[in-house]
């Protein structure tokens, strides 16, 4: 039998009574291709930066620093808009 | 108490719902719910409500609106009928799932089509299993009265889920009536002042409301709210005997006319409760043994009251202001189904009635009396449909 929560340790209304709560919730699981940065081509424009739907490209002091796997989805997004190629998809 | 007024059905849960005073109202005009929302309307150009009342594009707005207004911590109330109950119907499971106890007036309504605008029970029936308490008038004070116990029982903390008061349409929207209203600082004693949990705009603990559940968080919040009706059958119970010692008015989870030593009795929802007393009236001079009930709680069921008024009866007929097409009136499974609690069954038959707003007049009811008393009925029966 499917292990489900129990109900009394729900909240009444399906609530969550907390903020910022995605943070703990881990959408990273379900990426099958990871994003894999050449750094000799990125140029720190941070078009990734802005179109990650996820804040998973993680910035310092202006420059690309990585990506933060924990909530990347893999969706490819910042390998399509990256004008310098720098970012390609593989399968982890 | 207030001097007793002749009003109409709709104009009393209006006048309800003024002495209530909630923080907010949406909705949208439908007939035959119209006049509610009109007169409400007044009372709050009037001033004499501090209710912020929005005018919105349809019913889908006006639920939505009316969900997310309850859950941001607002005592919330609305009202519809037929096509726009239908309209709602998307966002009257998500109502009950949040758990926020607004409460929405259904002047019932055949629904299309054919298009009618008369009284059955095709709306509320059709959104029998969205998860709301659902509360049932048999005349206009019975609907002003329902409409000051329905919060009562919806906002206790235990319950918190959404409530309909059902009033036929046109029989008792329209019809007026001599009632005795209570004095409005009673009814604003009895309601008493809301207290949300969780709202929305509790700035200072930030929260979410309504989120995705996956398979395994779904059925036990689906769970939860079977919970939360058992404990309206149970708050339900208190807040009758309440009102009882505020109005004088007595009422039960089931009503019943002469059902005690009844041989024969019928189980009816509305306001053909009444006209089926007066045809209880007529056959008992005959010395007929029969009685009539009304559940004036269709959810949550009350399936211990209608097994206990089952007992020993021989003959049962449960009439049906709605059907279910290609099966039965919806009501008759469910008193079949608790019929199973006792030991013998009585014979049962499902009578489908006045759809689309026919008229059923008294002889019609002593005519289903004895056609079901005679055994020579069928399992289901359709009332006055020539064949």
């Amino acid at each position: 039998m499917a292990n489900m929560a129990n109900y009394k340790d729900l909240t009444i209304g399906d609530r969550m009574l907390e903020a910022g709560s995605s943070e703990k919730f881990h959408t990273g699981d379900w990426r099958s291709l990871a994003p894999s940065v050449d750094m000799e081509k990125c140029i720190n424009c941070l078009t990734c930066w802005i179109y990650c739907p996820d804040e998973s490209v993680l910035v310092e002091d202006g420059k690309l620093k990585g990506m933060k796997m924990s909530h990347c989805k893999g969706c490819g997004i910042c390998a399509k808009v990256c004008p310098k190629k720098a970012i390609t998809m593989k399968e982890e | 108490m207030a001097k007793d007024i002749a009003i109409n059905g709709d104009a009393a849960v209006a006048l309800a719902w003024k002495q209530i005073d909630p923080d907010v109202c949406a909705a949208y005009p439908i007939t035959p719910q119209t006049i509610i929302v009109e007169k409400f309307a007044e009372y709050v150009s009037n001033g004499e409500v501090s209710t912020e009342f929005v005018c919105v594009e349809s019913e889908h707005s006006a639920l939505t609106l009316c969900v997310t207004a309850t859950s941001a911590g607002a005592r919330t109330f609305t009202a519809t009928a037929s096509q726009g109950l239908a309209y709602m119907w998307e966002m009257m499971p998500i109502a009950s799932s949040m758990r926020v106890p607004l409460i929405m007036a259904v002047a019932n309504r055949a629904v299309s089509g054919p298009i009618n605008i008369n009284n059955d029970h095709g709306d509320v029936m059709s959104a029998r299993d969205t998860g709301w308490v659902s509360l049932f008038a048999e005349n206009v004070q019975e609907a002003y009265d329902m409409s000051i116990i329905a919060p009562r029982i919806c906002e206790h903390h235990e319950v918190q889920l959404p409530g309909l008061v059902n009033l036929d349409g046109f029989i008792l929207t329209h019809a007026i009536e001599r009632i005795t209203p209570l004095d409005e600082k009673d009814v604003k004693k009895f309601v008493g002042e809301y207290k949300p949990l969780y709202p929305l705009l509790d700035v200072k603990n930030p929260i979410s409301h309504n989120l995705m559940d996956g398979p395994l968080f779904y059925f036990p919040h689906k769970y939860q709210t079977v919970l939360g009706m058992e404990k309206a059958y149970k708050v339900a119970k208190d807040v009758l005997e309440d009102f009882g010692k505020l109005s004088g008015r007595k009422y039960k989870i089931l009503e019943e006319y002469k059902c005690e030593d009844a041989d024969c009795i019928a189980i009816v929802l509305g306001s053909s409760f009444g006209t089926m007393k007066e045809a209880v009236d007529q056959l008992r001079k005959e010395g007929k043994k029969v009685g009539v009930a009304m559940p004036r709680l269709y959810r949550p069921w009350p399936i211990a009251e209608i097994a206990k008024l089952l007992k020993g009866k021989k003959t049962v007929i449960v009439m049906d202001r709605h059907l279910s097409l290609g099966a039965y009136g919806p009501m008759f499974p469910e008193v079949v189904a608790a019929a199973l609690e006792n030991d013998t069954m009585p014979k049962m038959y499902n009578y489908i009635y006045g759809l689309g707003g026919v008229d059923t007049m008294v002889s019609d009811f002593v005519d289903v009396f004895r056609e079901a008393g005679s055994g020579k009925a069928k399992r289901i029966n359709f009332v006055g449909v020539k064949e």
